[in-house]
């Protein structure tokens, strides 16, 4: 028997490996990817609340948040793009001079 | 176990399988074709969940746009490897700054995994009536949601500009003609 | 319910087998068509006019080496002809070709012609559609030639960019057919209007045709838009670096693709199976002919436009057929609207 908690736990796994790869990862390009899999965490989340509580809410608020991802990927590469032109490197410790 | 449970696991197990190996992978460009196994299985958990729509537009949205946008970029700078410093050889809780702190982290977020999974409440099964018709989701979104539909329009519009901006050459002395190398 | 398992068996293994036909027909009539077109005889010496022909080559490419460049990815290199293949094919897994039939009372229950019957089925295609990109990319990257990557920078770009078009008038069709499953929609068209013109969504879209067919062509590689396999430029663009049966297996997609794409727009926009003279169950003959006339329209613009230059291409993607496609649509939406179609 699938029940929610299922789901919900799934979800805790996803968004745990996807935190942990932004941290972790010292690759520009992995960490955006990182951050699809935490948004994609939610994003279960959402639709098995929705479906647990007979609403179609869940599933309307996966489609704002995946808007919002493609915008943000869109974005996130362009600054990636204009990032490595300058260093041609992908390491965020190489964009550390405007610390001091 | 009945078949909507074996294919819970199955999808749930590729997910996970396939999210710890994008971020365990050194080459992006695999790390971007495993990502787009992982949105597969999560398409197939829509399925399962009844929301025949998100797991349809979870494919075109994340696998057949965003997922393809990363691997142009992947392909387009060419720089497939992570350059490999001695932080790269220890463990992830010896290394410095934020690293450490998001291995303590996600170390945290297992801890908590663990707690909650000792002490949820059991929810049963889900109940009958699930939302699948494209139809009720539509008329949703365009009467309760319009004006969050807009702004996100509004959103998009935005992003593709910052995008141009970003991405374009600065001097325009600097731009290469085209064909040139 | 074992009768209906084993008839939907059957009726998967009869597409998957009238696909492979079906890429195996179009490459003879291809090269039959181009040699008319050019005055030349074409294939005629294996089997009765060249019928044989293809077979030949498979044979042929069954028995030639495997190359792989050696700088090359292997998993990726392997993985991409199949990544196009499947994608291919599974698209046609929700394309409605005929009527529900019982096959002249042998079934008890009726059996509807389409392997999966999806109440999103159009939005299934398009995200298959989206997927075989992959393929062609992967082809590029892997092989590690500066073509092959040329070729795979090229057709993903150019998928992205005529993808939009195409799903623009896909939403235009869903508009006036107010369904998204396929059977639904083709079954919208049956009728005539004043006795004699059939309700085809083509006539209340003939932008909304040419902006679908303009694209599927894009979509497909075919010329004048293919780019990716640009011969003069490009040797033979991300598939340059294959041989044998992993390029037998781009060939077949880029047939498949072809045949799919005729399919879609047949229920789409040229009333899949109605037709007159023939009973609604015979209808896939009609739907057959249908098929057929659009591939030859493919064929026939292959061998007698040039190719377009690439950025003539790009532009005319952006600049004239997605804002001719979100006009379409605006007008389509105002209309459904107005007239309460």
């Amino acid at each position: 028997m699938v029940t929610l908690n299922h789901y919900l736990i799934l979800s805790a796994i996803l968004f745990a490996i996807g935190t942990a790869g932004v941290f972790v990862r010292r690759n520009l390009i992995t960490i955006l990817l990182s951050i699809e899999i935490m948004l994609n965490a939610v994003n279960l989340t959402f639709v098995a609340f929705g479906r647990a509580l007979g609403s179609a809410d869940g599933q309307i608020i996966v489609f704002f948040v995946m808007t919002v991802a493609a915008a943000e990927a869109a974005v996130g590469l362009a600054i990636v793009i204009s990032l490595f032109r300058h260093k041609e490197s992908l390491n965020p410790d190489s964009f550390a001079s405007l610390k001091w | 176990m009945g078949s909507e449970a074996l294919a819970f696991y199955a999808f749930g197990a590729v997910a996970i399988a396939a999210s710890l190996l994008v971020i365990a992978q050194r080459n992006p460009i695999y790390s971007v074709l495993l990502l787009i196994a992982s949105f597969g299985a999560l398409s197939g958990l829509y399925v399962l969940l009844d929301a025949p729509f998100v797991a349809v537009i979870q494919i075109i949205v994340y696998a057949g746009a965003i997922m393809v946008l990363f691997l142009f970029v992947v392909m387009l700078l060419n720089a497939p490897h992570e350059e490999t410093e001695y932080d790269e050889r220890v463990h992830p809780l010896l290394r410095p700054g934020p690293m450490r702190f998001g291995a303590c982290l996600a170390l945290v977020l297992a801890i908590e995994l663990w707690w909650a999974l000792a002490r949820g409440v059991d929810t049963g099964a889900f109940p009958g009536g699930a939302v699948t018709s494209v139809a009720v989701i539509g008329r949703s979104l365009f009467t309760d949601y319009a004006f969050a539909f807009e702004v996100t329009s509004i959103l998009i519009l935005v992003a593709m500009v910052g995008a141009v901006v970003l991405a374009r050459r600065d001097d325009p002395r600097e731009r290469r003609k085209p064909g040139e190398r | 319910m074992t009768t209906l398992l084993i008839t939907q068996i059957v009726l998967t293994l009869v597409v998957f087998q009238g696909l492979l036909l079906s890429a195996a027909a179009m490459v003879w009539v291809e090269r039959r068509l181009a040699a008319l077109l050019q005055q030349r005889l074409g294939p005629i010496r294996v089997g009765w006019q060249g019928l044989l022909q293809p077979f030949a080559d498979v044979i042929k490419l069954m028995f030639k080496e495997e190359l792989r460049p050696g700088s090359a990815d292997p998993l990726l290199f392997a993985l991409a002809p199949i990544i196009s293949a499947t994608a291919a094919f599974a698209a046609f897994a929700v394309v409605p070709f005929g009527a529900s039939t019982t096959f002249f009372g042998l079934l008890d229950k009726p059996l509807l012609l389409q392997v999966a019957d999806v109440n999103v089925a159009v939005l299934v295609i398009f995200a298959i559609a989206s997927m075989g990109v992959y393929g062609i990319v992967l082809a590029g990257w892997s092989s590690n030639s500066k073509y092959s990557l040329l070729g795979g920078l090229r057709s993903s770009a150019q998928m992205i960019s005529y993808e939009l078009s195409y799903g623009l008038a896909l939403a235009s069709v869903l508009l006036i057919g107010n369904s998204m499953s396929l059977t639904e929609l083709v079954n919208g068209q049956a009728g005539v209007w004043f006795g004699f013109i059939p309700k085809w969504f083509v006539f209340l879209q003939p932008l909304g045709f040419f902006i679908f067919m303009t694209a599927g062509i894009a979509e497909t590689n075919r010329a004048p838009f293919d780019f990716p396999e640009a011969e003069q430029e490009l040797v033979a663009g991300y598939h340059t670096e294959y041989s044998s049966m992993s390029f037998a297996m781009f060939f077949l997609a880029e047939y498949i693709n072809m045949v799919t794409v005729s399919a879609v727009a047949t229920d789409l926009y040229l009333g899949g199976w109605h037709g007159p003279f023939l009973p609604e169950s015979l209808g896939w003959i009609w739907f057959l002919i249908k098929v057929g006339a659009i591939l030859f329209f493919y064929v026939w613009m292959r061998w007698t436009l040039p190719r377009y230059r690439y950025d003539q291409l790009m532009a005319f993607g952006w600049k004239v057929l997605l804002p001719l496609s979100m006009i379409n649509l605006l007008v389509t939406a105002a209309g459904v609207l107005y007239f309460g179609l």
